[in-house]
């Protein structure tokens, strides 16, 4: 039983290793200058991913402004509101319900709910992407909240402060690193997701600024690289664009870990 | 005084607004499925179409028989689970019981990683390696197949196991162990004999997790399995699953091809429900 308990500990780990190894050296050679900073061109026969890049900063920064007040908002509610027990059952199952629901179904719905009405853009996909991130910021938020000393509120209101003030004073402070640790989570769920976007942001690939970028089409790095690999065979970028996905996994990953030390050695103390 | 009660008041509104969002999302998802998914289903039959063996949906007689996708999905998350259930769970019971805490820190970042990987690199990956190597080896002419969906969807499944059933095997209390150890019982004994059993229903709820995580995955499985609207009759067959079947043809579908494409969507969505309270009732268990 040991043996087999040692294999399967070196097949994970094994795996895992060959994936990013393998990732990287088939991808970096293939990161120049040129492709990091131009956009594809079919006049020069040139592949470049800087509006892939720009169209994923630009997604990033839409989902998290709008998902963020409505994640905390939704966590503040059920911490510090909600009295009637079958409001939060029903609140928790809906969030549970949620983050079950597969990213192609997300990106279908998408495509109805917003590309219909909308347009195939950006910002459609950044919509469907808050759906798919509400219940990752209310969970951290959450979690964050149950930690503020229940005698911190009790101080507060004992001083004649109001609930809206306490919220604001004691409650919201409390939830900063449920936050950034919901923030770092969702960045690495947005970098990564792909079927949800195909359909609700679609695949172009124009060099935007933000506002423009928004409302019109665009492919973020995922995308391009399903692009690319599968409908047009181009396997120097695919691995390219997955070796810079690889190093933000990596990284992403490495900064929540992170994040998480830090908040429970300052919580401990 | 009055004016702060009032704001009080608004402001209670507004947060209680922003908590039932996800209710509202939720309802919204699934009464949009339902709508554009039910009218394809009536036209078609329900019995022709989730029974119908065979889809061409492009044909001059168009036929629209999803029976392949919901084989190809269920025997290819089944395949998933049964070599990634061995896989997840025994290196799961040696980190959680055997590991130093070195070891396991380190291997819970290796998880990490294996979880964070975007389904389109699992999919890159194998297309370039899985799929020549299955040529390779079983000498088909094609290896992009069930199978080769199968071992990719093995390996995504594997950080979900491996996470949710560590977090049930620490929880095992120490003293089920001890006691076990004290009568005489090796390690290795106590954790498959004692800590599993007292684990059993978290370990049952990573299952579970992997089996949705499985159905539902769509990028990776849209690379490597062909695509092709066969029955899955061999291993070796190019396949279409339910959630690559919504979306390969999406992007040129209309008419009640489209329509066609979202019953796919909420049948989809039913076998998701499914597991979903397959998993709660699990997670409630594992409570108790």
């Amino acid at each position: 039983m040991k043996g087999l308990m040692y294999v399967a500990v070196g097949l994970t780990a094994g795996l895992a290793l060959f994936l990013l190894v393998y990732v990287l050296i088939k991808g970096i050679p293939n990161i120049t200058w040129e492709l990091l900073t131009t956009s594809p061109s079919y006049i020069s026969q040139k592949i470049g991913i800087l509006p892939d890049i720009l169209n994923t900063i630009y997604i990033v920064i839409a989902t998290l402004v709008i998902v963020l007040p409505l994640g905390v908002g939704a966590a503040i509610y059920l911490t510090e509101y909600a009295s009637n027990k079958k409001i939060v059952a029903l609140i928790e199952y809906a969030a549970e319900t949620l983050s079950g629901i597969p990213s192609i179904i997300y990106g279908l719905v998408g495509m109805l709910l917003f590309s219909n009405n909308m347009g195939t853009c950006l910002m459609a996909g950044a919509l469907t992407l808050v759906i798919m991130n509400l219940p990752t910021i209310m969970r951290t938020t959450q979690e964050s909240l149950k930690t503020v000393p229940q005698s911190y509120r009790e101080g507060a209101f004992g001083l004649g402060a109001g609930k809206w003030r306490v919220i604001r004073t004691v409650v919201l402070p409390g939830c900063v690193d449920g936050v950034i640790t919901g923030c770092i989570l969702s960045v690495g769920r947005i970098l990564g997701e792909s079927a949800a976007l195909l359909f609700s942001a679609g695949f172009a690939h124009a060099l935007n600024g933000l506002i423009e970028g928004l409302s019109s089409p665009g492919a973020t790095l995922t995308v391009a690289l399903y692009v690319y690999a599968k409908e047009q065979g181009e396997f120097g970028v695919a691995f390219a664009i997955a070796s810079i996905l690889m190093l933000l996994t990596v990284m992403i990953n490495f900064a929540a870990t992170l994040v998480q030390k830090h908040f429970a050695k300052r919580r401990s103390s | 005084m009055k004016k702060n009660q009032l704001l009080e008041k608004v402001i209670h509104g507004v947060f209680l607004i922003l908590g039932l969002i996800t209710v509202g999302c939720v309802l919204l998802i699934t009464v949009y499925l339902v709508v554009s998914g039910l009218p394809a289903i009536q036209k078609i039959g329900i019995g022709d179409f989730l029974f119908g063996t065979k889809w061409a949906s492009t044909a001059s007689d168009p036929k629209y028989g999803i029976l392949p996708f919901i084989l190809t999905s269920i025997y290819g998350t089944a395949g998933a689970i049964v070599i990634g259930v061995p896989i997840g769970f025994l290196t799961a019971v040696y980190l959680s019981k055997l590991a130093s805490p070195k070891v396991k820190s380190a291997m819970q970042t290796v998880v990490s990683l294996l979880a964070g990987i975007p389904s389109v690199v699992y999919g890159l990956v194998g297309m370039l390696v899985l799929i020549p190597g299955i040529q390779a080896i079983f000498g088909v002419p094609d290896g992009a197949s069930l199978l080769a969906a199968i071992i990719v969807l093995a390996i995504m499944i594997l950080p979900s196991i491996i996470k949710m059933s560590i977090t049930a095997l620490d929880a095992v209390p120490k003293e089920y162990e001890d006691a076990s150890l004290a009568l005489g019982a090796t390690p290795i004994e106590t954790y498959f004999k004692v800590s599993v059993p007292a684990a059993k229903s978290g370990i049952a709820a990573s299952v579970v997790l992997g089996v949705g995580r499985a159905i539902g995955e769509a990028m990776a499985v849209m690379m490597v399995a062909g695509n092709v609207p066969n029955m899955p009759n061999s291993l070796f067959q190019s396949v279409r699953f339910l959630t690559t079947a919504v979306s390969s043809e999406m992007s040129y579908s209309s008419g009640l091809q489209q329509q066609a494409l979202f019953s796919i969507a909420l049948v989809l969505f039913f076998f998701i429900m499914l597991i979903n309270a397959t998993l709660n009732f699990f997670l409630k268990r594992e409570k108790e």
